[in-house]
């Protein structure tokens, strides 16, 4: 693979703020026209990471390339190219749906004004709603005119800050498929997440944990390199016997799901001693299962903190 | 039925979010601390020795002893004898208050018994700066002069041997609008560009919208530029509004160039554009920047010698005051719209102005980033 199909390219990027380290030592390669998803704790350095992609904080260390602009000297250049959609909306509330486009456009001195403009509010399904206040929207809406203002001016990477938080699911799924089809036509999107069906749509995985990179790959690598192994208890006992479990040695994480628990570990023999005292009970079945992507992360949370609670 | 302890729980936590914001407590004692200290030490209404420009007739003993007398008044202060232009020319400028002319003949006329007459030139177009001074010039005792006269004429006089002819320059009737309408000039230009912009660039951090003007191809300059112009044609239909109602409604004169005064007060509305984009570099959210703007505010209306009488002012004030665009700005309207200054004759106050441009703008770039760091 030759750097020019990398669309971000950056070595031991780090971040500090004030003495705290945010971002350590992070190296990050995303191909052409993937779709990366970027996973990770609240806190642990998504939108720090994003930041310095697009050249919105000054990395304290390492050097790199998105799109084969340096990402500290060519900030301006990379501007014009990247497409970043914050966390939190940040167009203009007091601004109808057009007028926010309309400024986006002129900033970037998109030919054919309107034009774009129009063609945009009619993909993005917003014709309806071009003339309200952005405040006035609602989260999927939103969402989807900060998505519009992104990719007007055609950016070849696009920078995703958690897009779909507090969105519906039926918006979700049809936000998804517009970033699968703009994919398909070479761009290459980063996109940070907390649902796991959003994570199983990317191509690849990232996993930060207090700022660092964790593990990378795509779903299945990602759950092979975890190692971990994962038995499936059901019952009606699970709910009394997850209290017991949550402490016992060798389990490293337990979630519900739904009527059923996860119990995960590393060491396998661990985990299968720990499950012991339940396999003569006739209130729970236990059996092994193949870990899934979701089994991982609790699994990776629980390791870069304390045994976590988790509720899918 | 209003619970204790509900009362109790919301009492602590406006104590702690109190605590978390100590610039607004800060502000509330600071404020009363620091108008008191303006009142009480700062602002007298009572301006004494008033810098009077001397315009010598004869210098004799008579003149020597009519200055001594003025002088031991407290409210003259005088600088020369010097020549008539330069008093004109100072008075102008606003570097004098006052210009005395003795007349040439004046002891001779004086020992004729023939009454001569001093004329005392006022700057008026700032009337509570001069009120007690001229009442004091013509309290003044009619013997003053005679340790110097001859026995003849010194019998018990009724009268002084001399007149003062008093001339209100610039304000005959003594009208106080003609002092107003520059000082509203300054102070809701001062008010509203300081406090708009400051609100203007604090707004979009505060709402979250400068993370993605930051992420488009935009400069800073353009971001301020974009920002600021608006304002400047506000701040200038301000002006035209109260200069229309100023000659229409008050009679205020205009005896200048209308073209150097609006040029003049562009640069006062940059100086505090430059503010009000200095505070929003620094100011985290709205309160503050509007905290700032009333910090800056108050001491530019109690010290710039629009409220009160700048010479009134201690040393200490008088230097603060100096620094304020406003002070300047008022020199500035004063001496154009009233007393029909040319660009030479406002150059003082305009440099002052483009120095603090200057300054301030280039401590509000420095501070202006361009990345969130
Ligand atoms: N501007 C900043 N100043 C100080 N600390 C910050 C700043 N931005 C982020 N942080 C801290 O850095 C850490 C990582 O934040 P962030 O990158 O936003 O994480 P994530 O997006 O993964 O939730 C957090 O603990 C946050 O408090
Ligand atoms: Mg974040």
């Amino acid at each position: 693979m030759t750097d020019t199909d990398l669309a971000i390219d950056v070595r031991h990027l780090a971040k500090r703020f004030g003495d705290r380290k945010v971002v350590k030592d992070l190296t990050l390669q995303v191909p052409v026209g993937q779709i990366c998803g970027f996973l990770g704790a609240n806190g642990s350095g998504k939108t720090t990471t994003i930041r310095m992609l697009c050249g919105l904080l000054t990395p304290d260390d390492g050097e790199g390339t998105c799109l084969g602009l340096d990402v500290r000297r060519d900030a301006m250049k990379l501007r014009t190219q990247v497409g970043y959609m914050t966390q939190k909306f940040s167009f203009y509330e007091d601004l109808t749906v057009a007028e926010n486009l309309e400024f986006v456009a002129r900033l970037y001195d998109i030919p054919n004004r309107d034009r774009a403009i129009n063609e945009m509010l009619d993909r993005m399904g917003l014709v309806d709603r071009a003339d309200q206040l952005a405040g006035q929207l609602s989260g999927g809406w939103k969402q989807r005119m900060a998505l519009a203002a992104c990719i007007l001016h055609q950016p070849k990477l696009l920078l995703l800050d958690e897009p779909t938080a507090g969105v519906d699911p039926k918006a979700r799924r049809e936000f998804w498929d517009l970033i699968h089809e703009m994919a398909a036509d070479g761009l290459t999107v980063l996109v940070s997440t907390h649902y796991m069906d959003e994570a199983e749509r990317c191509h690849r995985i990232v996993y930060l944990a207090d700022g660092r990179l964790i593990v990378q790959g795509s779903a299945e690598e990602v759950v092979a390199q975890a190692h971990i192994s994962t038995w499936r208890a059901t019952g009606h006992g699970v709910v009394e016997a997850a209290k017991l479990l949550r402490d016992a040695p060798g389990i490293e994480s337990v979630a519900a799901f739904g009527q059923a628990l996860h119990v995960s570990g590393t060491d396998r023999d661990a985990v299968a001693h720990a499950l012991e005292p339940l396999q003569g009970r006739d209130d729970i079945t236990v059996e092994e299962t193949e870990p899934t992507l979701e089994d991982v992360f609790i699994h990776l949370l629980a390791a870069s903190g304390t045994k976590t609670e988790h509720a899918a | 039925m209003i619970s204790w302890k509900r009362f109790l729980a919301m009492l602590h936590k406006e104590f702690l979010q109190m605590r978390r914001d100590p610039g607004t407590i800060a502000l509330t004692l600071a404020m009363p601390l620091v108008q008191l200290f303006l009142f009480g030490f700062a602002i007298n209404a009572d301006p004494k020795f008033l810098p009077t420009s001397l315009v010598s007739g004869d210098h004799s003993a008579y003149e020597r002893t009519l200055t001594q007398a003025l002088a031991n008044s407290t409210y003259f202060r005088f600088h020369g004898p010097i020549g008539e232009e330069d008093a004109a020319k100072r008075l102008a400028r606003g570097d004098a208050q006052f210009t005395l002319t003795v007349p040439p003949d004046f002891a001779r006329q004086i020992d004729r018994g023939e009454r001569p007459s001093v004329l005392l030139e006022a700057d008026a177009t700032d009337p509570s700066a001069i009120g007690n001074a001229l009442a004091a010039i013509t309290a003044i005792n009619p013997t003053v002069l005679n340790r110097d006269l001859p026995d003849v004429l010194r019998a018990a006089p009724v009268k002084p041997p001399f007149d003062v002819v008093v001339q209100r320059k610039w304000n005959p009737e003594n009208l106080t609008a003609y002092n107003i309408v520059p000082g509203l000039i300054g102070t809701i230009l001062t008010f509203s560009m300081v406090v708009v912009t400051a609100l203007a660039v604090t707004r979009e951090r505060e709402r979250g919208t400068m993370e993605n003007l930051l992420a488009m191809p935009i400069r800073p300059l353009e971001v301020m530029l974009g920002k600021i112009v608006p304002y400047i044609v506000v701040g200038y239909v301000q002006i035209s509004l109260i200069l229309v109602i100023a000659a229409l409604v008050f009679g205020v004169p205009m005896r200048g160039s209308l073209l150097l005064l609006l040029l003049g007060l562009g640069l006062f509305i940059a100086a505090n554009l430059s503010v009000g984009f200095a505070f929003s570099t620094l100011a985290r959210n709205q309160l503050q920047a509007m905290q700032m703007g009333v910090f800056f505010i108050l001491p530019s209306i109690l010290l710039s010698g629009f409220l009160f009488p700048f010479r009134g002012m201690p040393d200490w004030a008088q230097w603060i005051g100096e620094m304020l665009p406003l002070t300047h700005a008022l020199r500035l309207v004063r001496g154009i719209l009233l007393k029909g200054n040319t660009l030479a004759d406002a150059a003082p106050h305009l440099w002052p102005l483009a120095l603090f441009v200057f300054v301030v703008g280039a401590i509000a770039i420095r501070n202006y980033r361009e990345t969130l760091d």
